[in-house]
């Protein structure tokens, strides 16, 4: 039972986030922008002068630019269940890997905020002893993230360390 | 005034788990007091309080007490002291702890009731304090670091002589003891392993940068402010923050770590240090999470360093204010079994890519590997290497800035329980992806040969 990870890392098996994750983003995204434009529109056009409503496109190309780059985090983030820990990568410019053995887990938790709800889905954050490990996985169709949780607090269990 | 209720588990509790066991034997458990002297302790806070706030209402309090005829001003006297040593009485009264098998239980208050239990097997470390009025009344106050623990799940005070049986036999029964055994085995026996004289202290705290700097501020800070404000008051008002700092940084210092004493016993390390006030800490076996050896520029000459160390749940943080290279690293190697620390092979960050993402200091950076530990060094002035062995490596990280990975370098996080994190700069690229995946299987398999929590116990096989 009590093996290191062995030959594992030849073959990982790499999960993505679901789409949910990046259709929330998005609409909320599109949601501030959109609103945002409008109120800089109106606010300018009226107090300044109807040329300035034009500034509220400034928000647009935000949205557009913003649009992308949820694109690409969204692509970025994923994570493997290895034979001993949890490998979790993410990032585009600012790349991060965390890898957390299972034996280290103190709690594994399932939250899902209200806006995450409305969209199904649920993140999962992994504690350790140690506080700086930032071991989350947000977006996960709930079902997996159950499924996650109960097999990482088997794994848990089963390898169990201290401090 | 009768006894309060004695019978064990009489109070709701949430500090123990649903599956926290009884005690061993079923019968009741012994539960005790702290010293008599306590009372006097606790009524002392009220009393400081209450002067306080008549201090800082000086004019109408003067005016008030001056209403008063004399047999008035007595009687409510007598009746402040009264309600005071009453308070502080009941408070003693209602404070009792026990030792069972598996926790040290401390039971307290009046109205709001409160149980800690602490799991003797989750201890970190034992504290006996010994403050200077509690020196001169011959009391002590215990304390057990477990994660979590609080400032009041402290025992003070105790009496000197049941302070260190206690502590013994806590050690005892924490090491996997019977509990007759426990009490009957006493203070484990210790062996010094290093003794720091005041001399060599004095002269390493002359020749520390931080002391010069604090007394520099400390001296041109108010005469600066004397300068800008033009009023001598101003001066005086920064000159007494400024003293505290300066005072802490050198003269506080020295008093801490005065007679500074290293010894091994079977219960871990015990540290007694102190002028004033004496502390004696005892670190149980494996309980170490993080050793720091700091070499600050100007010791760096005689070969002296400081060592410190982190243990989780724990304030203890100095293991040698000052040794030789060779003396600290033979206590280190009591702190860390089986690590040869003048074998480890430091090998620096690349010069080529280093040098464009963090550009004088990418030469402190170091990293070193060795089966136990995982090294890193870092600063160039006050040269600090952090070792952690792998088995309390809790999770490994992996970071990389766009800048960096222009320059084809990263850095690699080892979390570690007591909050720390010892992170290996600038390392090549390739070298840190490899690193990341290595040092999970490293500190995965290394666990495996850990000692148990229970020192005295043979390992566990399926822990």
């Amino acid at each position: 039972m009590d093996t290191g990870t062995k030959g594992e890392t030849g073959d990982l098996r790499w999960v993505g986030l679901p789409g949910g994750l990046l259709t929330m983003r998005r609409t909320l995204l599109a949601f501030w922008c959109g609103l945002l434009a409008v109120a800089t529109a109106v606010l300018l056009g009226l107090l300044v002068g109807p040329a300035w409503a034009a500034a509220g496109g400034f928000w647009l190309v935000v949205g557009a630019w913003g649009w992308v780059l949820l694109g690409r985090n969204w692509r970025s983030w994923r994570y493997a269940e290895r034979a001993d820990d949890l490998l979790i990568s993410r990032g585009v410019l600012w790349r991060e890997q965390t890898v957390v053995p299972y034996g280290r887990m103190q709690l594994v938790e399932v939250t899902s905020g209200p806006v995450e709800r409305r969209f199904g889905l649920a993140s999962l954050q992994l504690h350790t002893a140690a506080a700086a490990t930032d071991a989350r996985i947000p977006g996960l169709v709930p079902a997996e993230a159950e499924r996650l949780r109960d097999r990482l607090a088997a794994l848990g269990e089963a390898r169990s360390a201290g401090l | 005034m009768t006894a309060g209720p004695v019978g064990d588990g009489a109070v709701g509790d949430g500090a123990s788990g649903p599956g926290a066991p009884e005690a061993g034997g079923g019968g009741p458990v012994a539960e005790r007091r702290l010293h008599p002297f306590t009372p006097l302790r606790r009524a002392w806070v009220p009393i400081a309080a209450t002067v306080g706030v008549l201090a800082q209402q000086g004019d109408r309090a003067a005016r008030w007490v001056a209403d008063l005829s004399t047999l008035l001003r007595l009687v409510t006297l007598a009746g402040v002291l009264l309600v005071f040593g009453v308070y502080g009485f009941l408070s003693w009264w209602f404070t009792h702890y026990a030792v069972t098998d598996t926790e040290l239980r401390i039971r307290t208050g009046l109205l709001f009731r409160r149980t800690a239990h602490i799991r003797l097997d989750r201890l970190q470390a034992v504290d006996v304090t010994r403050p200077l009025l509690a020196r001169l009344t011959g009391v002590a106050s215990l304390r057990l670091d477990v994660i979590g623990a609080e400032e009041k799940d402290q025992l003070s005070f105790l009496g000197e002589k049941e302070a260190v049986a206690l502590r013994a036999e806590l050690l005892a029964r924490a090491a996997g003891f019977a509990p007759e055994e426990a009490v009957r085995l006493g203070e484990a026996p210790q062996r010094e392993l290093l003794r720091v004289t005041p001399r060599e202290l004095a002269v390493s705290l002359m020749l520390s940068l931080g002391v010069w700097a604090a007394l520099a501020g400390g001296i041109v800070a108010p005469f600066f402010v004397w300068w800008i404000s033009s009023s001598p008051w101003a001066a005086v008002v920064t000159l007494l923050p400024m003293l505290g700092a300066v005072w802490a940084a050198t003269v506080g210092r020295f008093l801490t770590e005065y007679d500074w004493r290293v010894a091994e016993s079977p219960d871990g390390l015990r540290l007694d240090h102190g002028m004033l006030d004496r502390a004696h800490e005892t670190v149980p076996p494996g309980r170490v999470q993080t050793v720091r050896i700091v070499e600050p520029l100007l010791w760096r000459r005689s070969d002296r360093v400081r060592v410190e160390l982190a243990v989780a749940g724990s304030k203890n943080e100095v293991l040698v204010p000052v040794a030789s290279r060779a003396d600290a690293y033979a206590v280190i190697a009591r702190v860390l079994p089986g690590v040869d620390l003048a074998g480890l092979s430091y090998s620096g960050s690349p010069d080529t890519g280093s040098r464009w993402v963090v550009p004088v200091w990418w030469k402190g950076y170091a990293l070193a590997l060795s089966p136990e530990v995982f090294a890193a060094r870092h600063g160039r002035l006050c040269r600090r290497t952090e070792i952690v062995p792998h088995a309390k490596v809790q999770s490994v990280r992996f970071t990389q800035g766009p800048w960096a990975r222009a320059r084809g370098v990263a850095d690699v996080h080892v979390d570690t329980g007591a909050n720390g994190t010892v992170t290996a700069r600038l390392r090549p690229a390739a070298e840190a992806a490899q690193l990341l995946h290595d040092q999970a299987a490293r500190s995965h398999t290394s666990r495996a040969t850990a000692r148990p929590d229970r020192w005295m116990t043979s390992p566990d096989p399926d822990a």
